[in-house]
């Protein structure tokens, strides 16, 4: 067994971490109260590769791995959560048109979102009333002369108001369930297409949560990506990655609130004495260091079995549900630890506490990754 | 134009140093790229390229003498757009800086570049003596520090500039030459190289090697070496007897006025 990373990785780790500390951060805690997209950053991002870490050469990625991913992940987390989940989510959709693209598809979409062009790519699957179950979707795709017509609205779509390319999914068949599922291939600003409301979030302030409008949306039949009722599948697959990317930002965050942590316990004294020299302060840093060591561990398993190409469904939904829940843990815990401080804009730990509270929520409840994880068991058992 | 690039392993300076036993700890350390190396690696590459075309028009060969694992550090510089590596194998603890410019000088011979382009110092041991040992070696020119780079001459020739205590000196260097630079080397506009054009502006500091670069830098060519065939050998003259930190520095006092201040600058300082 080898836990290091290898060179390449080493080298994107470093890159990522640059970037994000000399670029992201400075800057993070003003895009959390003025609300401001990072347009600018995340072309920069795209220049050095990192909306397309395990996407073909040919495309525009680097083909770098996805554990190279859950790296640079991690890297941009700890300095702006916001900015992570814009590349996480851009990553994922590029990711899977790649994987489940014509060459047509690759070449128009991938190569934007990977150069920058289309800013961000959006993933549009969850409904007002289907969120945990998509199946319950009520948009459609109907067949007209040359294409389809899309209509229906989509909630809680990631930075859907900026995206050059959303991945949406509709009903093509309203009576076969899962199957009746497709998925296609919209370009932002497209007629027919409006943003209906962006939300006021608790964190990640710096990056748009909105309701899309789909109002006869007209896509040609070129539109479609993988074959018609193949979509629930295609979500599902990318979801798995997916999982592996918001696991990789909890870490990145909650390494973050364990290093100012550490640094605030060294200098803070009280009864004489750095904080850290009191076991209560000095157990609490054991205990998310440890949180965070086993997060880590889980993590970047998962990627490594994606790397080996082995089923990694299950194990990305472990990594997602502990690793989430943990990190939540160690910001809690670390707001405990600068005491009236932890609970001001002069840290960053309230921000980091409100960051990071979405990741037990979004890209599958912490609920569904327990479903998740438990059918697999069954499905072994019964072997 | 071809450029050799010395580059040195350091521990990473943002990172606290650990002493143990009167020695540096070193079992722990993230190794990076020496800062002014990396400013180094950045100028030689503005040197030989048409920024505004992203074309290369030259060669940049990077050399670094260390363990095994300075691989990695070289491989960061191959990423950041150096063409080739050298890698001299050679213990840390064997080297001074005049056997490291003893093999840089018999590198040198075997690749004879047209400029030397170095750090200043590097950012743990800051001897700042290889630039200027290597040149002596040679019997090159040399500027040190530089804050700029002009070539000249059809590249005959460079002129750099150097910031003194009494303003900027200018030195008009025949190539080969060996020169060292300083941070300002990686300002925007730092470099003419005759072929971008003189409006282009850099981003502030180093580039950062993009992850194709770092995947293009597994195919490069690095070529690896032992002192013994470059033909130098001997043991370090300079000896390490022990390392400890500086003195913690006493704290401040507030005054109230500047009478206060003028009387215990005179009477406690005595520095009036």
């Amino acid at each position: 067994m080898d836990f290091s990373l290898n060179d390449e990785q080493e080298l994107i780790r470093q890159t990522a971490r640059d970037f994000a500390q000399r670029e992201l951060a400075p800057k993070a805690a003003a895009r959390d109260l003025s609300g401001e997209f990072p347009v600018a950053e995340l072309k920069a991002l795209a220049e050095l590769g990192l909306m397309g870490v395990n996407v073909p050469e040919a495309f525009g990625g680097a083909e770098a791995g996805a554990m190279a991913f859950s790296v640079v992940m991690q890297e941009l987390a700890k300095a702006d959560a916001s900015v992570a989940v814009t590349v996480s989510v851009t990553n994922m959709v590029a990711e899977l048109i790649s994987a489940f693209g014509t060459e047509e598809q690759k070449k128009k979409h991938v190569s934007k979102l990977t150069s920058g062009e289309a800013v961000c790519g959006a993933f549009a699957l969850s409904e007002p009333q289907a969120g945990s179950d998509p199946a319950a979707m009520k948009t459609t795709a109907t067949k007209v002369d040359g294409g389809w017509k899309l209509k229906g609205n989509k909630q809680w779509i990631s930075h859907g108001d900026k995206a050059g390319v959303i991945v949406v999914w509709a009903l093509t068949n309203k009576d076969a369930g899962t199957r009746g599922i497709s998925a296609f291939l919209v370009e932002g600003g497209a007629p027919g297409l409006a943003v209906i409301s962006a939300e006021h979030k608790m964190g990640l302030r710096g990056s748009t949560t909105v309701q899309l409008g789909f109002d006869d949306v007209f896509v040609g039949e070129d539109a479609m990506l993988g074959t018609e009722g193949m979509g629930f599948r295609l979500a599902m697959a990318a979801l798995d990655g997916g999982r592996i990317g918001i696991s990789s930002q909890a870490l990145g965050v909650a390494a973050a609130a364990l290093e100012v942590s550490l640094a605030y316990a060294n200098e803070r004294e009280q009864f004489g004495q750095p904080i850290i020299r009191h076991q209560a302060i000095a157990n609490k840093l054991a205990d998310m260091a440890t949180k965070l060591e086993a997060s880590k561990l889980l993590t970047e398993r998962a990627a490594w079995m994606k790397d080996q190409k082995i089923p990694f469904s299950k194990e990305a939904s472990m990594a997602k549900v502990f690793t989430t829940e943990k990190a939540c843990e160690i910001c809690d815990e670390a707001i405990q630890i600068h005491g009236g401080n932890g609970y001001t804009q002069d840290f960053p730990l309230e921000r980091f506490y409100r960051d990071v509270r979405v990741t037990r929520i979004y890209e599958g409840t912490s609920e569904i990754q327990r479903i998740v994880i438990a059918r697999q068991l069954i499905k072994e058992a019964s072997n | 134009m071809k450029i050799l690039v010395p580059v040195k392993r350091v521990p990473d300076p943002e990172l606290k140093a650990n002493i143990k036993d009167g020695k540096l700890d070193l079992s722990g350390a993230q190794w990076v790229v020496n800062t002014f190396d990396e400013y180094a690696v950045e100028a030689a590459l503005r040197l030989t390229e048409n920024a505004d075309e992203g074309s290369r028009d030259g060669e940049v060969v990077v050399v670094t003498i260390g363990p095994d694992d300075a691989a990695v550090q070289l491989r960061s510089c191959l990423a950041m757009g150096a063409d080739r590596a050298i890698h001299v194998a050679s213990e840390d603890a064997n080297l001074d800086s005049l056997l490291v410019a003893k093999t840089l000088k018999a590198v040198y011979d075997e690749e004879k570049p047209d400029m030397v382009l170095l750090g200043k110092q590097a950012v743990d041991g800051d001897t700042n003596q290889v630039g200027q040992m290597l040149a002596a070696l040679l019997n090159l020119p040399q500027a040190t520090f530089a804050a700029s780079i002009e070539l000249a001459d059809d590249g005959k020739a460079c002129v750099v500039s150097r910031e003194v205590d009494a303003g900027v000196e200018f030195k008009k260097l025949p190539l080969p030459a060996v020169v060292t630079v300083d941070l300002r080397i990686v300002s925007p506009t730092s470099i003419t190289n005759g072929i971008t054009p003189e409006s282009h502006e850099y981003a502030d500091g180093p580039r950062y090697a993009s992850l194709k670069g770092i995947m293009k830098a597994k195919k490069k060519p690095m070529d690896n070496k032992t002192m013994a065939d470059l033909g130098v050998s001997g043991s370090p003259v300079v000896k390490e007897l022990e390392v400890t930190l500086p003195e913690a520095r006493a704290a401040g006092q507030i005054v109230e006025s500047v009478e206060e201040l003028v009387k215990k600058l005179s009477e406690e300082a005595k520095a009036l």
